[in-house]
């Protein structure tokens, strides 16, 4: 990735302006954003805390363009994301957000060089590219000698793995990461947040892990508690940079 | 990007589902292979009918007794023909020989074995006229009779050699109810069982045996240069002026021709319609398992919208799964009706009946396939689209 697009931690790539999200259970609204207002700036590796049900999955996918909030607006990159179509909310997420999931979410019946060349289908890219970058970033993640497993040959933490490297398959600038260590034991789990953390240091990239696990927190520069809905506070673990203390919420 | 498409729609019903994907196609293929088989033979049939219609020639004008089209076939009951129509018809201008003949079904004996065929009385001196008329039929054994064998008989190809246990050749002799007749001669083959097992004899000498002075049809030539059709409707009417109602039939072999393919056109439309009952249920069937697909694959739907796949991604590679789907179903089904056309020719050659070939267009096959695949996808529709319009959050979340 050439070095001149991670730029500083000053450029805001993902900016929420009092999002809010309803849904409706059945015949009752459930309200699960409150009005969320807060900065991801490129290059940030972000951890957003909060007890099941606080909202911070509907957060997750609004922030990875997976859905649109019900008000608000959502700026990525620039762009209000807010309005977009499903068509363009799905081109623009596969080019600029990888996801990774708890459960793997990977396809059984494809070999993990399938699966990670997966999402470049859908980018046009050319299956000779496909396959040699999936197996760049196979061999990155050291499963070299694994690309033509299916995920059921594989273990937890290798599986995870190809999810990642599949993450990173367009060469996103935002890696949106739920619970991703979730299914696996703690070791394995500590390998994972390494290789996430190695990613973020050496390609720069913008990294958002959703955790109730403050040891997976931790991994992160910041993190974000949510409660109902709200950002209850942000603290900066890594102050790499100094940045004005409620620079995330926009309050001054 | 569609040949990834074909290749996940593959991958899916060869590897993943492969009972179900053949069950599913199972209502599409028996459509297929009932189409495929019943076309080839009656495309066959046709043909048949019409190469042996091309033999008696275009010049030949036959009279039946009774209504032909209306209420059946030549009726049974009807009043016969006699020879006072064939002096009127012979009277008209334009018509050149005139040959009525007498078929009877009839019990015949050979060195003590029995059996009945038809047998048909032609005038004496109209054998040649009557038998030889047909392009390609000539005597290949004897002779033709004479007016002087009373008791003589012409035997048809298969008589020979493939009627009675024992073989029956030139100077044998054959007991046609009751009487014995000396085989004069064979002649070739004509392609179907039943005329190949007729046995011919002299008119006079069948009224004889079979007491009748009936005429069962009337076979006549137009003479060169005679317009036939002009010919055919002279005739018509001067018998329906001395029977004083249509109660025969009057038929060019064009005319004839046209009616046993308007017959062969009726039952092939049944056929094609029965069939299509069985594609219709295919389809169906094909719809149940695409949302079942659907249904199981929901997460997978998920993950490919969040990897970028767009809402008509989803739609096409559902809809190139049902399309291919129903195409397996139409490949296999092809192969099954080929081959079920082909067994019915061997069986009809077996029956005697070589001149049935089955005949599969290239058209056929084409269309079998192409249909097969646009019922797929039309059968995939809804089930596709209602995967398309999934909401990924939802989908995701899916168990």
């Amino acid at each position: 990735m050439p070095n001149d697009t991670h730029a500083s931690h000053d450029e805001v790539i993902i900016r929420l302006d009092n999002v809010k999200k309803t849904y409706m259970l059945g015949k009752i609204p459930v309200q699960a954003l409150r009005g969320i207002t807060m900065k991801v700036h490129r290059g940030e590796f972000i951890a957003i805390m909060g007890p099941s049900g606080s909202g911070k999955s509907t957060l997750m996918n609004i922030l990875g363009a997976l859905d649109v909030p019900t008000s608000g607006k959502v700026w990525f990159e620039g762009k209000d994301i807010s309005k977009f179509s499903e068509s363009e909310l799905a081109r623009f997420r596969g080019k600029k957000v990888g996801f990774v999931f708890q459960q793997f979410n990977l396809f059984p019946v494809m070999s993990a060089l399938e699966n990670v060349a997966l999402p470049m289908i859908f980018q046009d890219v050319p299956e000779k590219q496909r396959l040699a970058r999936a197996k760049q970033l196979l061999t990155t993640l050291g499963l070299g000698k694994r690309l033509h497993h299916k995920p059921s040959e594989l273990s937890g933490g290798e599986q995870q793995r190809v999810a990642m490297a599949r993450a990173f398959a367009n060469n996103p600038d935002v890696i949106l990461a739920d619970e991703p260590t979730g299914n696996l034991d703690s070791k394995t789990g500590k390998q994972i947040m390494t290789f996430l953390k190695n990613l973020h240091m050496e390609e720069h990239k913008t990294i958002i892990v959703v955790t109730h696990d403050p040891i997976i927190a931790g991994y992160a520069e910041t993190i974000v508690n949510i409660r109902d809905g709200q950002i209850v506070h942000d603290h900066i673990l890594a102050r790499k940079h100094l940045w004005p203390k409620n620079r995330r919420t926009g309050e001054q | 990007m569609i040949k990834e498409y074909i290749q996940f729609a593959f991958s899916t019903i060869v590897h993943q589902r492969k009972r179900r994907s053949f069950l599913t196609i199972l209502g599409i293929f028996i459509g297929i292979a009932a189409v495929v088989a019943l076309i080839s033979v009656s495309q066959g049939l046709k043909d048949a009918v019409s190469s042996q219609f091309e033999l008696i020639g275009a010049d030949v004008i036959t009279i039946m007794p009774g209504k032909f089209g209306a209420g059946g076939m030549t009726g049974f009951g009807a009043r016969p023909l006699t020879d006072t129509d064939v002096e009127i018809v012979e009277n008209i201008r334009g018509v050149g020989t005139v040959a009525p003949i007498l078929v009877r079904t009839a019990k015949v004996t050979f060195s003590g074995e029995e059996k009945y065929t038809y047998v048909m009385g032609i005038p004496a001196d109209k054998a040649e006229d009557v038998l030889l008329s047909m392009e390609g039929i000539k005597v290949i054994e004897g002779r033709l009779t004479t007016k002087s064998d009373k008791y003589g008989a012409i035997i048809g190809y298969s008589i020979a050699d493939d009627f009675f246990e024992k073989d029956v050749h030139v100077g044998d002799k054959l007991e046609i109810s009751g009487k014995e007749f000396k085989v004069r001669g064979r002649i070739s083959k004509i392609g179907n069982r039943q005329d190949d097992s007729q046995i011919y004899i002299h008119m006079s000498t069948a009224r004889e045996i079979f007491n009748t002075s009936e005429i069962s049809v009337i076979i006549l030539k137009v003479e060169q240069g005679a317009d036939v059709e002009r010919v055919a409707e002279k005739i018509k009417e001067e018998l329906k002026d001395k029977h004083g109602e249509e109660d025969f039939s009057v038929m060019t072999s064009s005319q004839l021709a046209s009616i046993v393919q308007n017959i062969l056109g009726i039952i092939q439309l049944v056929i094609v319609g029965i069939a299509g009952i069985s594609l219709l249920v295919g389809g169906v069937g094909i719809m149940n398992t695409m949302y079942t697909s659907v249904q199981e694959r929901t997460r997978q739907i998920g993950i490919m919208k969040a990897v970028g796949a767009t809402n008509s991604d989803i739609l096409t590679i559902f809809l190139v799964e049902s399309g291919l789907l129903g195409l397996v179903g139409g490949v296999i089904g092809c192969v099954i009706g080929i081959v079920l056309a082909f067994g019915v020719q061997f069986g009809a050659e077996i029956l005697g009946y070589s001149m049935l070939k089955a005949s599969v267009p290239l058209w056929l096959i084409a269309f079998a396939l192409g249909f097969s695949f646009v019922l797929g996808m039309l059968s995939g529709t809804l089930p596709a689209r209602h995967a398309a319009r999934m909401n990924p959050v939802d989908a995701l979340r899916y168990e």
